[in-house]
């Protein structure tokens, strides 16, 4: 069962990942065994997942994220927030995100 | 925001055309970790010995590697390919796998498996290559074995090697060589390899129209390859045992069939380049002539894959024989012809290889693409080549895209 996300917390990017950015596109390597299927597996994330991906650093809540985003995007909070938390759920389950406090 | 609440999928590159901004200057790149190997395959074009100290300690050392991976990396490269000789000879090759691998490249290996160890495995499955590894077997047997590569006990090496790869569930491909020393075996070897687990069944890659030296450094060690090379009726002997009908070759000439007139390369753009072991650039390994390669320690991956490869891409033919031939035939693309061959060859750019010209006009003969003895290159056979095409797809110009150009 997925794990519930509480914007309190604070999610990095996993060191079982290494997370490019080529020609626009974020691109996420497997680097160690069991997150692709050992061969011909990258993953890319869309235009949401791309602008959350790259506020998980390691030191910003969820909550505070999903404010930035706000800023950013036209869509009321709480559809952010779910985006942000749909995401990160998604992530940590792939274990590309590692939460961090 | 996000409608679909599915933010990651996975893709497979470079296959699926996602970049937004454009393909990046470089997808792949070959790298020859090293000329030397620890088998003396009488067929092989670059080989030199394992021990060979000169060899050694001219090549790149891991500092120079990881720098050149890196500045790949930066340029948006996705993979790389490990060769040699054997890359696994190098005592280093466990520090350039795993930086190449944390620098998010996918890493393609070619190896005869036989210098595999128990922590080599262990490591290719902690940081798995993303790629199939691609093993060499050159025998069924140890005497086969023996007989291709020199090398006294090559085949219990190999086939250890195979089993620590089974063992990891290391995904690998196996691929052999036609020779005299293991002919005899090929049907055992196409049984062996067809049950290996990522082989899904499929008859392995046989090398059979060898290249001569790619370096041009031993007159004698090209003969010693012209001795071992199948002839021309031998090779489409063997493809005909594959694929009786030629379909897939007749396919393949049906889609790509345009002429390349005085323009050398049919290959460009890829993408891709090619390092040797030495910090020589190159459009790819094979290709060595002076004119086409880069020394990258006089110069940067930057402007080699930006600047001087499509340059050499652009190179022309001059050579009347190769115009009149190769620059008017509808084989061009099916043809192992290219200026790498035509290198090794003849130390040209652009001089026909009469070899492979055999080879692909028997196959085209085979596969009633050409009647006996026609030419390729004669307009009157391209235009009956047309008009069979069409015929042959049952929908004229269906079968080749290319055709409405015409």
């Amino acid at each position: 069962m997925a794990e519930k996300i509480e914007l309190e917390w604070v999610f990095g990017h996993s060191e079982e990942i290494v997370s490019r950015e080529i020609e626009g596109e974020v691109i996420i390597v497997p680097l160690t065994s069991g997150i692709g299927d050992l061969e011909d597996e990258l993953f890319t994330l869309n235009e949401t997942g791309r602008a959350i991906w790259l506020r998980l650093d390691g030191e910003k809540k969820l909550v505070d994220i999903a404010a930035e985003l706000g800023q950013e995007f036209d869509a009321p909070a709480e559809t952010i927030e779910e985006d942000v938390k749909g995401l990160v759920s998604e992530l940590l389950k792939r274990r590309m995100v590692v939460r961090k406090k | 925001m996000n409608s679909s609440g599915v933010y990651a999928r996975k893709v497979s590159i470079p296959r699926s055309g996602m970049w937004k901004d454009g393909r990046p200057a470089l997808t792949r790149l070959d790298i020859e970790l090293t000329e030397r190997c620890n088998f003396a395959c009488a067929h092989c074009s670059i080989n030199l010995p394992a021990g060979d100290a000169g060899a050694r300690k001219r090549e790149l050392d891991t500092q120079a590697i990881k720098a050149i991976l890196e500045e790949a990396s930066s340029l948006g490269c996705l993979a790389v390919r490990f060769t040699g000789g054997e890359p696994l000879l190098r005592d280093d090759f466990a520090k350039i796998y795993t930086g190449a691998r944390k620098l998010g490249l996918r890493v393609m290996i070619f190896t005869n498996a036989s210098l595999l160890t128990a922590g080599m495995a262990d490591l290719l499955a902690k940081y798995p290559p993303l790629e199939k590894i691609e093993v060499s077997i050159y025998g069924m047997s140890p005497e086969s074995c023996q007989a291709v590569t020199g090398a006294a006990g090559g085949f219990a090496a190999s086939m250890k090697g195979i089993e620590l790869l089974l063992d990891r569930g290391l995904p690998f491909v196996v691929k052999g060589a036609v020779l005299p020393g293991n002919k005899k075996e090929l049907g055992k070897f196409d049984d062996w390899a067809s049950s290996l687990p990522w082989m899904q069944g499929r008859k392995p890659a046989l090398a059979m129209a060898f290249e001569l030296r790619t370096r041009r450094d031993s007159g004698e060690k090209s003969a010693g390859i012209m001795k071992v090379r199948p002839d021309p009726q031998e090779i489409v002997g063997y493809e005909l045992g594959r694929d009786p009908d030629l379909r897939e070759f007749r396919s393949f000439v049906a889609g790509r069939h345009e002429l390349y007139g005085d323009l050398l390369f049919n290959c460009y753009p890829t993408g891709a380049a090619a390092v040797d072991s030495y910090g020589n650039l190159q459009y790819c390994l094979s290709l060595r002539h002076p004119d086409t390669v880069y020394d990258l320690k006089k110069g940067s991956l930057r402007e080699a894959v930006s600047e001087f490869l499509p340059e050499v891409g652009c190179l022309r033919a001059k050579n009347a024989d190769y115009l009149k031939r190769c620059g008017s035939c509808f084989l061009k693309e099916a043809c192992l012809q290219c200026p790498s061959r035509s290198w090794s060859e003849h130390g040209t750019l652009d001089t026909p290889v009469d070899y492979l010209c055999r080879i692909t006009h028997l196959k085209a003969e085979a596969a009633g693409l050409l009647k006996p003895g026609e030419k390729a290159w004669l307009p009157e056979a391209r235009s009956r080549f047309l008009k069979y095409i069409g015929k042959d797809s049952g929908r004229p110009g269906a079968a080749c895209p290319e055709q409405g150009k015409e």
